[in-house]
């Protein structure tokens, strides 16, 4: 389905106007596809008939978040990042008093337990606070009750140890017919709320930040922006890791992080 | 560069087997090529960059893994990274896209196909090279409704049939071997540098 470009401008700056979530500044041509994908769906005929349905109805609304904000995502997704962690970034962390981590654009939670994992492998879990956030509230929900697939398992569980895992992952799981409920004990001190990376400002001040795969949304302008609030979030030598995909090179503040494990796109803020 | 040339990119599809046909293609390219090429070869998401690698030795256009939000430039071959869509934007350059499979991969040569067309229309060039599935079926359409021109290998010489198979059988402009369709992207650098003179 192709659209005419303006008109497609003129249905993100009405979302925006209506419902304050802002898209025009992400990539076009995958979020075109998502739009069409849920016209499609939902049998709609064209983009103005799509404007007009979600000027009056809030529950259709909710379903376009959904489906326009891309939610996949793995259990130690990309292990040889959570490896590099292990590696060069939690001795540091050690030496805060509490640490303080926010995950950025963290879906339905599957990359806050593997950190939470991680950490409670160097008895650090109880003295950390983990922020998540996503704009989906659908999948914070998720996240909340940390009820996974079975299905999954395998894959996670490869993940894990590729990622240096140190347990038998089955410890911090109980399977539930076909779902898994990962320990509570993971989550004690995670704290999920919305939070929108183009609208919202920073809420604290953080010794690791995480946002991966969500970057890749946004152009270059967004991309910048927001890697601005991530500095402004980071205290002096705080850690930034980014998608495997992921970079600094079109951030103005790209001179004030320093490359700590360059493929993994791991970053320290220097100043 | 003449405004008027007739194409502006070639898009490749390969899977099972496409190691060997993109070699072949890509083999006798020069390094000036006039065209920039994307290509999307499935493979498992850990292998890195071992195709580039592999690619690399074998060729004399630029190989490279293609970046985020990079500038599309002639006489590059793209190939998406593993496990990530390889979309193209109207201002053409390249973004990725961790979105769910289609049709079963990621990437998928219909995603790169389909946003390509949209940017290139009848400047666009895409191929369907060996593979056992049928990405890029739907890819082929929007390429032929965008008025480019679409080329299938031929599913008797194809490694794994099925693939060029299924653009076929949606309907495409050319049956070619290897042979032939590297024959077409070596005539179209001739006709270029002759245009030039
Ligand atoms: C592909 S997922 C990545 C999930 C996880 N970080 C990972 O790497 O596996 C992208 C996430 O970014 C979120 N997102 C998109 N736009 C956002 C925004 N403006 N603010 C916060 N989160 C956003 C989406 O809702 C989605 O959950």
């Amino acid at each position: 389905m192709s659209f005419d470009a303006s008109e497609f401008r003129k249905l993100l700056e009405s979302i925006r106007f209506l419902y304050g979530y802002d898209f025009t500044d992400y990539s076009e041509a995958s979020m075109k596809r998502r739009v069409a994908h849920f016209i499609r769906g939902r049998k709609i005929n064209s983009l103005e008939e799509l404007g007009r349905i979600l000027l009056r109805d809030e529950d259709t609304f909710e379903e376009f978040i959904q489906e326009v904000s891309v939610t996949v995502t793995e259990m130690f997704r990309d292990p040889s990042f959570y490896k590099s962690l292990r590696d060069k970034v939690i001795k540091r962390l050690a030496t805060y008093p509490t640490i303080k981590i926010w995950i950025a654009g963290c879906a339905t939670g599957e990359e806050v337990y593997s950190i939470a994992i991680l950490l409670n492998e160097y008895d650090l879990l109880e003295r950390s606070i983990i922020y998540a956030t996503d704009i989906n509230q659908k999948s914070l929900q998720i996240a909340k009750e940390g009820l996974y697939p079975i299905a999954n398992m395998k894959t996670y569980t490869e993940n894990y140890i590729k990622a240096g895992g140190k347990k038998s992952f089955s410890e911090y799981y109980k399977a539930k017919y076909d779902s898994v409920l990962f320990n509570k004990m993971l989550r004690q001190n995670v704290v999920l709320s919305p939070h929108n990376l183009t609208a919202d400002k920073s809420f604290n001040e953080f010794q690791l930040i995480i946002c991966r795969n969500v970057l890749i949304y946004f152009n270059q302008n967004l991309q910048d922006k927001v890697i601005n609030l991530f500095y402004e979030s980071l205290c002096p030598l705080g850690f930034l890791g980014l998608g495997g995909k992921e970079s600094l090179l079109f951030a103005s503040r790209r001179k004030y992080f320093e490359e700590i494990v360059k493929k993994e796109r791991i970053y320290m803020k220097t100043e | 560069m003449a405004v008027d040339e007739k194409y502006q990119a070639i898009a490749i599809g390969a899977s099972a087997g496409g190691l060997y046909a993109l070699s072949s293609l890509f083999e006798q390219l020069p390094a000036e090529y006039p065209l920039p090429v994307m290509v999307i070869q499935h493979r498992a998401k850990d292998q890195k960059e071992l195709l580039e690698e592999v690619l690399q030795n074998k060729c004399k256009m630029i190989i490279k893994q293609a970046d985020e939000k990079e500038k599309i430039k002639r006489g590059i071959i793209y190939i998406a990274p593993p496990g990530y869509h390889l979309l193209v934007e109207q201002d053409q350059t390249l973004s990725l896209s961790s979105d769910e499979l289609e049709s079963f991969s990621r990437p998928s040569i219909n995603v790169l196909f389909e946003t390509a067309a949209e940017v290139y229309r009848e400047k666009l060039i895409g191929v369907i090279l060996t593979g056992a599935n049928s990405d890029g079926a739907s890819g082929v359409v929007a390429i032929r409704k965008n008025g480019g021109l679409t080329i299938a290998q031929d599913p008797q010489e194809a490694q794994y049939p099925q693939m060029p198979q299924a653009a076929i059988d949606n309907g495409v402009d050319h049956i070619w071997t290897l042979k032939e369709i590297q024959g077409f992207l070596n005539q179209l650098f001739v006709q270029h540098r002759n245009e030039k003179d």
